[in-house]
C-alpha cells in the first residue's frame, strides 16, 4: 500500500478532568491519510477535538498517543512547513497588511533582499484581491478583508500543508461565498495540499476533494471518507445543478444529524468493553453508491 | 458639534479661572480702612509684618504672584549663590534627577518586567516581594539610602529610582504575559526564535503597557522629587520653595508651585504622546 503524503497514525486525545481521576478521551485510534495536493475538509459537532487534530498537525498541540508523518517527517513541534489559518485572523495589528505578509515571508526565506520580499508578498496580496489596501492596519479592514490577509500570508510562505480552522466561521454569508471562490481559485494555481476545519456542508462540497466525517466526542472517531465527485472547476453559483451534489449533501447531513450521535454511543459502548479504537475512516462516494462497498475490510480489521 | 463642546468647554474654563482669581484678589486685597498704628510688635516684625503690609493675610494677592512670575520668568537662570538661584535651574535640577532615576529604573524594571512576565515561575516567585516593596513609600528609603550611599544628590536620584521602578515592572511583566495566544501562536508557526519573537511580536503588543506603566512612574517620580529635595536641601525645586518658606515669601512659594504643576503636566503629555505612537487598534 503506497503512503500518503500525510499520515496520521492511532492519533488519540485524552485530557484530565476536573471532578475525575479518569481522563476523558476526546477522540481515539484515527488513522488517515492525506495525498499531496488534496483538499480535505473535516466536519464533526463542536467538542469532538477538530481543532484539536488541526492543533495537532500545526505543531501546536501535542496528542496524547500517535503521531504524525508529513513528507516521511514526523511532525514534532510548529514550522513553515504548516501554513495555519485560524478562524479569528490572528494578524498582528500594528502591523499593516503588507507587513504582516512580509513578517510571514521574512520568516520562510531570511536570506531574500527586502525587494524580493515585497515582491512576493505583494504578488499573493493581489492574488486576494488587496491591491488597494496593502498599507492599511487589520482594524482598518473588514473581517472577510482580514481574512484575506491571512490567507495571502498562509499561502505566502508556500507551506507543505495548509491548516485551516474555521477560516470563514465569523464571516457573513456573502462575504463568506466571495472568499471560498478566491481561495478556489488560488488553491487551483498552486495546489496546496489544504486540510480545513468547517461547519459548513456546502462550504466542504464546494472545496474538497474529500469530506471526513468525525462522530461526537468523547470517544469521537473519524467514521467516513466522504468523496466529493463533482469535477472542477467548481462554481457556488451552479454546484447545486450538478446530478451528485443533494446525493452528497444529504449523506453529510444524514450523517451529522442522526448518525453521528448513534456513532458516539457504539463508540463508547466499545469503549466501555475495552475493544482497541484504532479504525480507518469507511470511504464512502454517495453519488456512486457501489464503490462504497469495498472499504469494510477496513471495518474488520478493527474487530480483530 | 465636537469643535463646539471644545469651545464651551474652553470658555467654561475661562469663567472658572477668572472667578478663582477675582476670589483670590478680593480675599488678599489691602484692608484700605484699617491703617496700621504705632509701632509693629515683635511677633509681627518676627513674621514680616513690617516689610510687606501689601495684604491683609499674608497670603499674596494673584497680581503680586504675576508680577513676581514674571520677573523669576524674565532672568530664569541666573546663579547668585547657592540659596539664589534662578527658577530654571532649580527645575533643571530636579528635571534631571527625576529623568535619571527614571531611566535607570527603566533600565532594570523593563528587561526584568518582560522576563518576569515570559516566566510564571518568575512571576510567582518575584510576585510577593514586589507586592510588599510597592506600598514603601519611597522617602522612607531616604535615610537607607543616605547612610550607604553618603551623598545627597545621589539618594535623591536613588529614591526616584526606587519609586518608579514598580510600576514600569509590573506593567511591563503584566503587558507581556498577556499577549495573546494567536500572536505566540503566529510566532511558533513561523519558527521565530526567542529572541526575535521576543522583539517582533512580544515588546510591540506590550507596548502600550509598558508605556502606561512609564507614564505612571515618571508622574510619580515628580511628585516625589519635591519632598526628597526638600530633604536633601540643596538644589532643586523642592529645595527651592522650602528655601522660599524660610524666607516666608510666599509669592515665589506659589509661583514654584504652579511651575511644578506645569512641568508636570509637560512631562506626563510627552509620555502620553509616546503612548500614542505604539498603540494599536485592535
Amino acid at each position: 500500500m503506497s503512503k500518503g503524503f500525510l499520515e496520521i497514525e492511532n492519533l488519540s486525545q485524552r485530557f484530565p478532568q476536573p471532578d475525575s481521576d479518569d481522563l476523558m478521551t476526546v477522540f481515539e485510534g484515527v488513522d488517515l491519510e492525506i495525498q499531496k495536493g488534496e483538499f480535505v475538509c473535516l466536519i464533526g459537532h463542536s467538542g469532538c477535538g477538530k481543532s484539536t487534530i488541526l492543533n495537532v498537525l500545526a505543531g501546536l498541540a501535542t496528542p496524547t498517543d500517535g503521531n504524525v508523518i508529513m513528507d516521511n517527517k514526523e511532525i514534532k513541534g510548529p514550522s513553515l512547513e504548516q501554513g495555519v489559518i485560524f478562524q479569528n485572523h490572528s494578524l498582528l495589528p500594528w502591523l499593516s497588511a503588507r507587513d504582516n505578509v512580509m513578517f510571514a515571508v521574512r520568516a520562510r526565506w531570511p536570506n531574500w533582499s527586502k525587494q524580493k520580499r515585497l515582491d512576493h508578498a505583494e504578488k499573493y496580496l493581489k492574488m486576494v484581491g488587496l491591491d488597494h489596501a496593502m498599507d492599511r492596519k487589520p482594524s482598518q479592514l473588514s473581517g472577510g478583508m482580514r481574512q484575506r490577509v491571512g490567507i495571502a500570508r498562509a499561502f505566502a510562505i508556500e507551506p507543505k500543508l495548509l491548516l485551516m480552522d474555521e477560516p470563514f466561521g465569523a464571516l457573513d454569508a456573502l462575504t463568506r461565498g466571495v472568499i471560498q471562490e478566491e481561495l478556489l481559485k488560488i488553491w487551483s494555481e498552486t495546489h496546496q495540499t489544504v486540510f480545513m476545519i468547517t461547519h459548513d456542508v456546502d462550504e466542504a462540497i464546494l472545496l474538497a476533494d474529500r469530506v471526513l466525517l468525525m462522530t461526537n466526542g468523547p470517544h469521537a472517531k473519524v467514521a467516513e471518507s466522504v468523496k466529493i465527485d463533482i469535477p472542477r472547476p467548481r462554481e457556488r453559483a451552479t454546484l447545486h445543478q450538478h446530478e451528485s451534489y443533494y446525493k452528497i449533501r444529504n449523506h453529510l447531513v444524514d450523517f451529522l444529524v442522526h448518525r453521528a450521535k448513534d456513532m458516539s454511543q457504539e463508540a463508547q459502548q466499545e469503549a466501555a468493553q475495552g475493544l482497541d479504537p484504532r479504525h480507518q475512516p469507511r470511504h464512502v462516494n454517495p453519488a456512486k453508491p457501489s464503490e462504497s462497498a469495498a472499504p469494510q475490510e477496513r471495518a474488520a480489521i478493527r474487530a480483530v | 458639534m465636537l469643535s463646539n463642546l471644545n469651545f464651551r468647554a474652553t470658555v467654561l474654563s475661562l469663567v472658572m479661572l477668572v472667578a478663582f482669581l477675582g476670589v483670590w484678589q478680593l480675599a488678599t486685597a489691602p484692608e484700605v480702612l484699617a491703617p496700621q498704628q504705632g509701632e509693629l510688635s515683635e511677633y509681627e516684625q518676627l513674621m514680616g509684618g513690617g516689610t510687606d503690609r501689601s495684604s491683609s493675610s499674608g497670603i499674596p494677592a494673584p497680581t503680586q504672584v504675576f508680577s513676581h512670575a514674571f520677573n523669576e520668568l524674565s532672568n530664569p537662570f541666573y546663579d547668585a549663590g547657592p540659596n539664589d538661584k534662578g527658577i530654571g535651574i532649580q527645575l533643571a535640577y530636579s528635571i534631571y534627577r527625576v529623568l535619571l532615576g527614571f531611566a535607570l529604573a527603566a533600565l532594570i524594571a523593563i528587561p526584568l518586567g518582560f522576563v518576569i512576565g515570559m516566566s510564571p515561575l518568575l512571576n510567582k516567585a518575584f510576585d510577593p516581594y514586589i507586592q510588599i516593596l510597592k506600598p514603601i513609600s519611597p522617602l522612607a528609603w531616604m535615610p537607607l539610602a543616605l547612610f550607604v550611599i553618603r551623598d545627597s544628590n545621589i539618594s535623591a536620584i536613588f529614591v526616584i529610582f526606587i519609586c518608579s521602578i514598580w510600576p514600569m515592572l509590573v506593567n511591563t511583566a503584566y503587558g507581556v504575559a498577556s499577549v495573546r495566544n494567536d500572536w505566540l501562536n503566529v510566532a511558533k508557526t513561523h519558527e521565530l526564535s526567542k529572541v526575535r519573537t521576543a522583539f517582533t511580536v512580544i515588546l510591540p503588543a506590550a507596548a502600550p503597557t509598558i508605556l502606561t506603566g512609564m507614564r505612571i512612574s515618571i508622574g510619580i517620580a515628580w511628585l516625589v522629587i519635591v519632598a526628597a529635595e526638600m530633604l536633601v536641601g540643596g538644589t532643586g525645586i523642592g529645595y527651592y520653595i522650602w528655601n522660599e518658606w524660610n524666607n516666608l515669601d510666599l509669592a515665589s512659594v506659589i509661583f514654584a508651585i504652579i511651575m511644578i504643576g506645569i512641568v508636570g503636566f509637560l512631562l506626563d503629555a510627552s509620555l502620553a504622546q509616546a503612548t500614542k505612537l505604539v498603540r494599536y487598534a485592535d
